[in-house]
């Protein structure tokens, strides 16, 4: 029992993980980017296409990642070259995405493909209770915990990553040191929308595998709110979307045995979770020193006179 | 001798205004060059395109004889000029050590943070300095904020540095110590570009002088050939300075007492500790610091922005410590705050609404729930008059205004109420010399009519100038209360820097 829920709760929690990851790297470098659901989209699409004409599981992870990277790059040039508003380009990249995949998603419905298989770590998933739950996944899991140590090494172990922290937190020291704040900030805009565009392959390559019309379902505004609660760092936004996914799993077992509770209202609960987490995570924030990056939000223009 | 740094006639346009017209500088090595000239003359503009920040519209520069055009920092970099900018470049949420890194060049891929460490130690131990590399920037004082900013600049082994008014946020002893490391590197062959409009500092530090106005290069004077006089006549030119003469008259009673103040600010933290101290009717009383340890958290209370966590204030006999601002405002409290364009004035406004900020309830500026337009322009138009603001042409917002004149504007509806007490942060605060003389002229006359005052200045000469008596403060306390007649400037440094008097 235990270990059925806490494995239902990894699954559900990856591909909200893999999406606040990429929030986590474009606001870093200073961006926001409320267009992580249209990105979720775009990756699930052009992800359960690939695998469905080429049957190639690899191939569509890859297509996926590089088809919500170049949408991304629409956010990127708007905002960071044309230092065009964040929140306008961000949502209208939602809506974007919501109806382009709708659009061309529409033959698609209906369709399924093999996804990913279960792949069982050999020796780990013998341990009984741990095993079945944390080790006998499929790949996309195990690329989704790597990823977030990798995020985490890049931040406070490279050179790059303590560039790209100094442009979200003021992009003038940085520019003045001779980081060139422009390129970091594109980067992480691309790759940030590529990692997006992976949480949402994770859904209609592993999660579900077939494509479903808006089969995002809010999770990428959950990753939004989620980067708040993780304070902008990696391994708490592992914490956070587990949280999530552990709610979510909850309400669809709470569903499968039978209670007389409305199932509308229990899809609602991981939702509920959220706003509350997020309520208290920011009132603990208020007394403290914000982990906020400073320049979150601004345009960077070099010869702007304040 | 060849100059190392040679810039010659570079223009500079910003959307509607001409900062660099014509400017043309050498620097030579193992000197320290001052660039003296009053705020808007273009000193800064002048260091950012030599930093790559700008970009001139024309213009050459030189560096060892050959041309070099800046694109970017990191070009400037590369030649090896280094700049402590006036608003420091710091990433406050990052440690000491992350932000010296951030200059380090070649730094490797994976950070090698031990052996920069290493570094950074023995530049801290060959010049003394005493500085936690883990502590996160924001802690650190302004003083040792700016070490960091010179220790970023060593590490990269710059041959030209670049200091932009380094000692506005320094009491006279850390100067003292600044202007000694200066000397050492100056010893070492390094070139020194020194920005300051203080002219003590400018005679006793300077091997050359080049004076700036209005964006051209005036004239460059070597030592021996200039004295204050001199230099002071340069740099202001024709323009007019208001004359203004302070009487002697006798003080009244008290009339704002402030009686064991405790302020926290935002981080739990002590701005204020059981400050007390009495302002007397018709007293100008100056309050000397180095900005931050309290000042501006002393004049939200007494306006009214800020609750005290514990003691009263007292303004005659009614307790305003509880006031909302605008509870203290109508009670008699004027404020001229610290940082005008965001506090002071609604910048997209216009002048003549800007004004009535502070009295647009006044039925007179009003018919029942409509503005009175009328009114309105007329006490704009009395108000330009009798403060010598250049507005501009009408519904101009006040945004567009020069530093000096959104001063006056600020003034002007300050002064317009009649206050018993002004509290002043900073008024001067990067004026040029005739506004900064007309502000000291507001204030004085002021007093002569038995208003208070209380200057907060980090310019000793200002408060040594205008003020009654002079209060210091280090660390949100009262260090003493010296009588300007009767004290040095050493004096008041030794308490700024938290030594009591006995």
């Amino acid at each position: 029992m235990i270990e059925i829920l806490l494995f239902a709760t990894i699954k559900a929690g990856t591909p909200i993980l893999f999406a606040t990851l990429g929030a986590i790297v474009m606001e870093r470098s200073g961006i926001i980017n409320l267009g992580i659901e249209g990105l979720m989209l775009i990756g699930a699409l052009s992800g359960f296409v690939t695998a469905l004409y080429t049957g190639s599981l690899f191939l569509a992870v890859v297509v996926s990642f590089f088809a919500s990277m170049a949408v991304g790059s629409i956010h990127g040039i708007i905002t960071v070259y044309l230092r065009g508003n964040q929140i306008v380009s961000g949502l209208s990249l939602t809506m974007f995405g919501i109806g382009l995949t709708a659009l061309f998603g529409r033959g698609m419905v209906g369709k399924t493909i093999s996804g990913f298989d279960k792949f069982h770590i050999p020796g780990l998933s013998k341990i009984p209770v741990i095993g079945p739950a944390l080790f006998r996944h499929d790949l996309l899991v195990y690329l989704s915990v790597l990823i977030v140590v990798l995020v985490s090494l890049f931040f406070y172990k490279t050179k790059w990553g303590l560039y790209l922290r100094s442009v979200g937190e003021n992009p003038a020291a940085a520019d003045t040191s001779g980081i060139n704040v422009l390129k970091y900030r594109m980067m992480a805009v691309l790759v940030g929308s590529g990692l997006a565009g992976l949480g949402g392959c994770y859904l209609s390559l592993a999660y579900t595998p077939f494509w479903m019309e808006n089969m995002s379902a809010g999770r990428g505004w959950i990753a939004v709110a989620l980067v708040i609660f993780a304070q902008w760092n990696s391994t708490r936004a592992l914490a956070g979307a587990y949280l999530f996914g552990g709610i979510n799993a909850l309400q669809l077992r709470m569903q499968a045995v039978g209670t007389t509770i409305s199932p509308h209202l229990l899809a609602m609960l991981p939702y509920i979770f959220t706003i509350i987490v997020l309520i208290i995570a920011t009132m603990r924030l208020e007394k403290g020193s914000s982990p906020e990056p400073e320049s979150l939000g601004l345009p960077y223009d070099r010869e702007d006179r304040k | 001798m060849k100059p190392v740094l040679e810039i010659k006639k570079v223009i500079k346009t910003f959307p509607g205004v001409k900062a660099l017209d014509n400017v043309s500088l050498s620097i030579y090595e193992g000197e320290i060059h001052t660039l003296l000239g009053e705020n808007g003359a273009g000193k800064s503009t002048l260091m950012n395109v030599l930093n790559g920040l700008y970009q001139p519209d024309s213009g050459e520069i030189f560096i060892d004889g050959k041309e070099n055009m800046f694109l970017s920092p990191k070009d400037s970099i590369k030649a090896g000029i280094g700049m402590v900018h006036q608003h420091f470049m710091l990433v406050r949420n990052h440690n000491v050590l992350e932000n010296i890194l951030l200059s380090v060049e070649g730094l490797k891929s994976v950070l090698n943070k031990k052996a920069i460490r290493k570094q950074v130690e023995e530049i801290l131990q060959r010049f003394d300095m005493d500085i936690n590399l883990d502590e996160p920037m924001w802690k650190l004082s302004i003083g040792a904020q700016q070490w960091v900013e010179l220790i970023k600049l060593l590490i990269r082994d710059c041959r030209i540095l670049i200091l932009d008014e380094p000692t506005a946020v320094l009491t006279p002893q850390e100067s003292e110590k600044l202007f000694d490391f200066l000397g050492r590197l100056r010893s070492e062959g390094k070139s020194i570009i020194f920005i300051s409009h203080k002219m003590r500092e400018v005679m006793a530090l300077s091997d050359r002088v080049t004076i700036l106005k209005k964006g051209t290069t005036v004239k460059e004077l070597t030592k021996g050939n200039f004295d204050e006089a001199l230099l002071a006549k340069l740099m202001i030119g024709g323009d007019d300075i208001p004359k203004w003469e302070r009487r002697e008259k006798s003080i009244g009673e008290d009339i704002l007492t402030i009686s064991n103040l405790s302020v926290d600010n935002d981080k739990g933290l002590a701005d204020l500790h059981e400050f007390s101290m009495e302002l007397k009717k018709g007293e100008i009383l100056g309050v000397a610091g180095v900005a931050g340890n309290g000042q501006k958290a002393l004049a939200e209370v007494i306006t009214g922005l800020k609750l005290p966590k514990d003691g009263y204030i007292m303004l005659g006999d009614c307790d305003i410590t509880k006031a909302c601002c605008r509870r203290s405002m109508i009670a008699g409290i004027a404020h001229v705050p610290e940082d005008r364009k965001s506090m002071g004035i609604a910048p997209e406004m216009s002048v003549d609404d800007n004004l009535i900020l502070k009295s647009y309830k006044d039925p007179k500026f009003r018919k029942g729930f409509i503005q009175n337009r009328k009114t309105i322009k007329k006490n704009a138009e009395r108000l330009i008059h009798a403060f010598d603001i250049k507005a501009g042409p009408p519904g101009n917002p006040v945004r567009l205004l020069s530093g000096g004149n959104i001063q006056k504007v600020i003034i002007a509806r300050e002064m317009s109420l009649e206050p018993i007490v002004l509290v002043a942060l900073y008024p001067t605060r990067g004026l040029d010399i005739g506004s900064a003389e007309y502000v000291h002229k507001v204030i004085v006359e002021a007093r002569a009519k038995d208003m208070s005052t209380i200057l907060i200045s980090e310019d000793l000469d200002e408060l040594l100038k205008l003020s009654d008596r002079i209060a210091v403060m280090f660390r949100g306390t009262l260090t003493g209360i010296v009588d300007p007649e009767n004290t040095t400037r050493e004096a008041i440094g030794l308490l700024m820097s938290g030594e009591m008097t006995g």
